[in-house]
């Protein structure tokens, strides 16, 4: 048996004090990336504190943009004690830009198929450090253990890449957790925004505050 | 009056309906299906952004009954049939079902593209509709814009162009 409805948490029920918890290991999160993207780009970068939102299926789409607006999206897959799906979506001039400051390279394109091998593990290598340094802030917290898969990238139109995040699971639920992030570098003449969506498998998002030791109507 | 030639929007899990000269369109479909019923004669047109294949593997209190297959098409046709459309004249297109990421898993979601395409398919059969075309499958997302005056059902992706099927 599944379990039943009301021992699933829906995210749009997570009270305010379980967002600051997520946004504060998102902050600690960042924190970490900062470092390992300053060393992966040989330039400073900064990464704003992220905030957290939660939202409708429908408003993630206005949120990320257009639905056929090009985006890049990074899939990375969440095994252990809490599994989940994070995709990291960002906007393709901004993941152009980003990539061709990462790898001097000025004439690199991104499109879906035709990326070159170099700019595609550039992209690939950003959601990696931004997912894993995330995800570990958060398997600190909680003592869960947390282990991402090698990210997978896609580059498509904004509604056809969401929707795919939002189909696991739009069958619990229709609402999904986002975490904004905004990373500026090259003396911040360079900012781009990412979204992540965090979307825990069905049971995930009840296992991560009960280690936490918060109950679901603290 | 501007509206003689309106481009009816549906959302994701939605549906509507559009009478020539409007057309209708739905924008990003992924591992989506955009599924479009039309009654030629009537010039009347209702199209469904289906997310899931089957109603049953829903696991919420009230579920959205556009965002499944079954529970989809059931509604479009009552309401095609109540804007004066007749069953037996209803045609269907479809396109999207795409597989989005290459990802080896046996997680059977991850291939939901293929599953909703059948099941829309199989409910098409159930109800005597004929699926006049379709494009599906692939790793691209696809917009999609249907006019019901003549029946033609346009499809844009990013990188691979247009089509009209």
């Amino acid at each position: 048996m599944w379990q039943g409805v009301e021992d699933i948490m829906e995210p749009n029920r997570l009270s305010a004090f379980q967002l600051d918890v997520l946004r504060e290991a998102g902050n600690i999160g960042a924190g970490h990336a900062t470092t390992s993207m300053s060393k992966l780009m040989n330039n400073k970068v900064d990464m704003q504190v992220p905030s957290v939102h939660i939202m409708p299926f429908d408003e993630v789409l206005e949120w990320i943009g257009a639905s056929d607006t090009p985006v890049a999206g990074i899939m990375i897959r969440i095994y252990g004690d809490a599994p989940g799906t994070v995709y990291f979506i960002l906007h393709v001039e901004e993941a152009e830009s980003l990539v061709k400051s990462m790898t001097q390279h000025s004439d690199i394109q991104l499109v879906h198929g035709e990326t070159n091998h170099f700019a595609e593990s550039a992209i690939k290598e950003t959601g990696n450090i931004l997912t894993g340094s995330y995800l570990s802030a958060l398997s600190d917290f909680t003592g869960l253990h947390m282990q991402p898969s090698v990210p997978f990238l896609h580059i498509d139109m904004a509604g056809a890449i969401v929707s795919h995040a939002l189909i696991e699971v739009s069958q619990v639920t229709d609402h999904a957790l986002i975490i904004e992030t905004e990373i500026s570098y090259g003396g911040k003449s360079h900012r781009i925004h990412g979204n992540f969506l965090f979307l825990p498998d069905p049971g995930s998002f009840l296992k991560l505050f009960q280690s936490l030791g918060i109950e679901e109507n603290e | 009056m501007n509206n003689r030639n309106a481009m009816i929007k549906v959302g994701i899990a939605d549906q509507k309906m559009a009478k020539a000269p409007d057309k209708i369109k739905t924008t990003g479909l992924g591992s989506c299906v955009g599924l479009v019923l039309y009654d030629l004669n009537r010039q009347v047109a209702g199209l469904a952004h289906i997310m899931l294949p089957d109603s049953s593997l829903a696991k919420q209190a009230n579920l959205n009954p556009y965002k499944y297959a079954d529970t989809a098409i059931d509604r479009l046709i009552e309401k095609l049939c109540s804007a004066g459309a007749a069953k037996y004249a209803l045609k269907a297109k479809m396109a999207g079902g795409a597989q989005m990421f290459e990802f080896a898993s046996n997680n059977d979601l991850i291939r939901i593209g293929s599953r909703n395409v059948q099941a829309v398919q199989e409910k098409l059969n159930e109800h005597h509709i004929v699926l006049k075309a379709k494009d599906v499958g692939g790793n691209s997302g696809r917009t999609i814009e249907f006019d019901p005056a003549s029946g033609t059902l346009k499809i844009r992706t990013i990188y691979q162009g247009e089509s009209i099927i």
